[in-house]
């Protein structure tokens, strides 16, 4: 049963895979300023240019290269560089693994911090915890991810000197600077998502809490904190859950900020560089896989709330 | 059967602070429970029925606050005077309570097996597994068909009657003194309904288990309880044994709300008009009796003077200065003046 809703959802996904790709493609194509131009320089001859054109496909009309360019990556092979010729497929890669690490620890943070915040706020209503959670809760998505980050690196870097202001190591070479490198960008990414999901889980949390299912545990004699964990926790989750899957999507969009903020060589910084260039095929490459990340996330959601929630008819 | 005390309500009295002025749900109510009976708290809703029932669990909503003079003995300790500690280890284990709805009364992510389980082991010192056995056992006492399978079903995957047998099931699970069930059939249909009441009845005889059994339709009451208190307005108005509440109701209240049972006064006996009007606001309570502005019995002295809750030569206790006679006439003789308490 469980299986045949697995593969109903991936089956939703091929459609949705091919609209999203093709939109972006086309929008790609149609960004101000011509990559011929800017591989050229302005003062080439228009021979030149035809020439170049016709070698990039680029004088085909766009659907007929959206099918070439779909035809290639589904073979796995998404093209090189116009600029650098180098392998999209490679230099796509070995970005993502850089900012995969980095919205996964922006994820925990903001869902470990999320649900310290919210539990902690309904366990200890009118506490000063609780006001710090609804203030934060508030506050924190208003902050811009760039200004909160350049903050953290006034202080922590440049006064106090505790961490690097920029670059990054991978988990793999070394944990202890990963972690050391990963900190500030990562509570700066996940300063948004700790608040989303600090006031989302709360006022979630405080609905199921009066609900009937909970009156009935405190009736059976459990304690407060078990009727929280045990009885409302995974109730209140339940919405919660699309928010987490949706913060992911807007966590990978902001790590473009952030990653140029902290010079990290993650995906958004090739994302930027590529648009500067012009480098169309690098482009589609990054655009090619956030969408495919985004699109693995919100089904990894669907499967998350059909295990938390039995109601959910597979 | 020996009468032995097991709940003593004294003086209930609840309030609500608001803008307006006081909201006093459950206003100087006192009654008391013994061993094995079944007692049904009647009245139409937002009579206090709930407010009175939650104030026993120690359950009400915060806002909802009581006068110092209110005591609850359970067990020779004062219910309202125990701490939050105390007063968990009697939920569930010597006081547990039926919800109305059953379909919002059990949480929906877990299985059944393991919400009554959560009952056992958090009351007697056994392990998990062997609560789940007991499970088992109280899921075909209060006959679940096909209960094995059904211990890892999810609320939904039941019926509202089969969902009220489980919060029955759950209810039973530490062998509780008393049973508190608030308006248990109201969510169900009707033939369920029966259904419901006769295995309320069936585990009182079983186990002797007190039952304190509350809703707003006097049919349910008939077949199943041993004495009835009738409550209006947070205060409680006639009560008596099931035999002399339905031969011979005093309270102009009490008849009303049996006029609205069709089957109660059936076709051959003059159909009385239920009950005209409507419950008067909380805050706007008249200033004699709280009956006045709905019985076609008052009089000018009803709309100046509260009466008291006396007790009248036929046996029930009641609060009219007028009570009924058989027929349903009113009463030749006024309360206070003739004072047969
Ligand atoms: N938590 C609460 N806040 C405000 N008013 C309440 C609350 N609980 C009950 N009341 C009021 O108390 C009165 C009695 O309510 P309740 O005991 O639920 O009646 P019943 O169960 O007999 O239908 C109603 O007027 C209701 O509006
Ligand atoms: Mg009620």
């Amino acid at each position: 049963m469980f299986l045949k809703y697995l593969a109903r959802r991936l089956l939703y996904v091929i459609p949705l895979l091919f609209i999203t790709t093709l939109i972006v493609f086309s929008f790609i194509l149609l960004i101000p300023g011509d990559p011929v131009l800017a591989l050229l320089g302005e003062n080439a001859t228009p021979e030149k240019v035809a020439q170049l054109r016709q070698q990039l496909g680029l004088d085909q009309p766009i659907i007929m290269q959206y099918f070439d360019w779909l035809k290639n990556a589904l073979q796995g092979d998404l093209g090189r560089s116009i600029f650098t010729g180098q392998l999209v497929e490679e230099a796509v890669f070995s970005r993502l693994t850089v900012t995969f690490q980095l919205v996964v620890a922006a994820m925990v943070i903001s869902v470990v911090g999320g649900m310290f915040f919210a539990i902690t706020s309904i366990y200890y209503p009118n506490s000063w915890m609780d006001y710090v959670a609804r203030f934060f809760g508030t506050l924190g998505t208003a902050i811009p991810n760039f200004w909160l980050a350049m903050l953290l690196v006034l202080f922590f870097s440049l006064k106090l000197g505790w961490v690097p202001a920029t670059g990054f190591t991978s988990i793999n070479d070394n944990p202890v600077d990963f972690l050391k490198g990963i900190l500030l960008p990562a509570i700066s990414l996940g300063a948004m998502g700790t608040a989303q999901i600090t006031r989302h889980l709360r006022s979630s949390l405080m609905e199921v809490m009066n609900a009937d299912y909970v009156r009935t545990a405190y009736s059976k004699g459990v304690k407060r904190w078990r009727a929280i964990f045990n009885h409302g926790l995974q109730n209140a989750m339940l919405p919660v859950v699309t928010t987490i899957g949706i913060l992911f999507g807007n966590l990978l969009g902001a790590t473009v900020v952030i990653e140029t903020v902290f010079a990290i060589p993650g995906m958004g910084q090739l994302a930027v560089n590529s648009i500067l260039q012009r480098d169309f095929t690098m482009l589609q490459g990054v655009v090619l896989v956030m969408i495919v990340l985004v699109i693995i996330i919100n089904f990894i959601t669907d499967i998350v709330y059909a295990i938390l929630d039995p109601r959910i008819e597979y | 059967m020996k009468e032995e005390l097991l709940l003593e309500v004294k003086n209930l009295e609840t309030f609500i602070p608001t803008p307006k002025g006081q909201i006093k749900p459950v206003n100087d109510v006192s009654f008391s429970i013994n061993k094995g009976e079944i007692v049904a708290l009647v009245g139409e809703s937002g009579s206090g029925k709930s407010v009175t029932s939650l104030s026993i669990m120690g359950l009400n909503a915060s806002a909802i606050q009581y006068r110092p003079e209110s005591s609850i003995f359970f067990n020779d300790k004062d219910l309202l005077k125990l701490k939050e500690k105390e007063m968990r280890k009697i939920r569930g284990n010597n006081i547990a309570m039926i919800f109305q709805d059953p379909m919002f009364s059990l949480n929906p992510v877990h299985p059944i097996g393991r919400q009554i389980a959560e009952s056992i082991v958090l009351h007697k010192k056994v392990k998990y597994k062997d609560a789940l056995v007991t499970a088992l056992e109280l899921l075909n006492k209060v006959g679940i068909p096909d209960a094995k399978r059904r211990l890892n079903d999810y609320p939904h995957q039941l019926s509202g009657g089969m969902r009220q047998r489980v919060m029955i099931a759950m209810a039973l699970a530490c062998d509780p003194k008393l049973i508190i069930a608030d308006e248990p059939t109201t969510a169900l249909d009707v033939t369920i309904q029966a259904q419901i009441l006769n295995l309320l009845h069936k585990l009182q005889k079983e186990s002797g288990i007190a039952i304190l059994l509350i809703t707003h339709d006097l049919g349910v009451v008939a077949e199943t309880a041993d004495r009835v208190l009738v409550m209006y307005c947070g205060k409680i108005v006639e009560e008596g044994t099931v035999e002399d509440i339905f031969e011979n109701p005093l309270h102009p209240y009490t008849r009303g709300l049996m006029a609205s049972v069709p089957e109660l006064y059936g076709p051959t006996k003059e159909k009385l008009d239920a009950i005209p009007g409507v419950v008067p606001n909380p805050l706007e309570l008249p200033k004699g009796c709280n009956f006045v502005t709905r019985c076609s019995y008052a009089t000018e002295k009803c709309s100046q003077n509260a009466p008291t809750l006396l007790k009248h030569p036929s046996g029930n206790r009641v609060s009219c200065w007028y009570p009924l006679e058989k027929e349903g006439e009113r009463g030749h003789y006024e309360t206070a003046a003739t004072s047969f308490s």
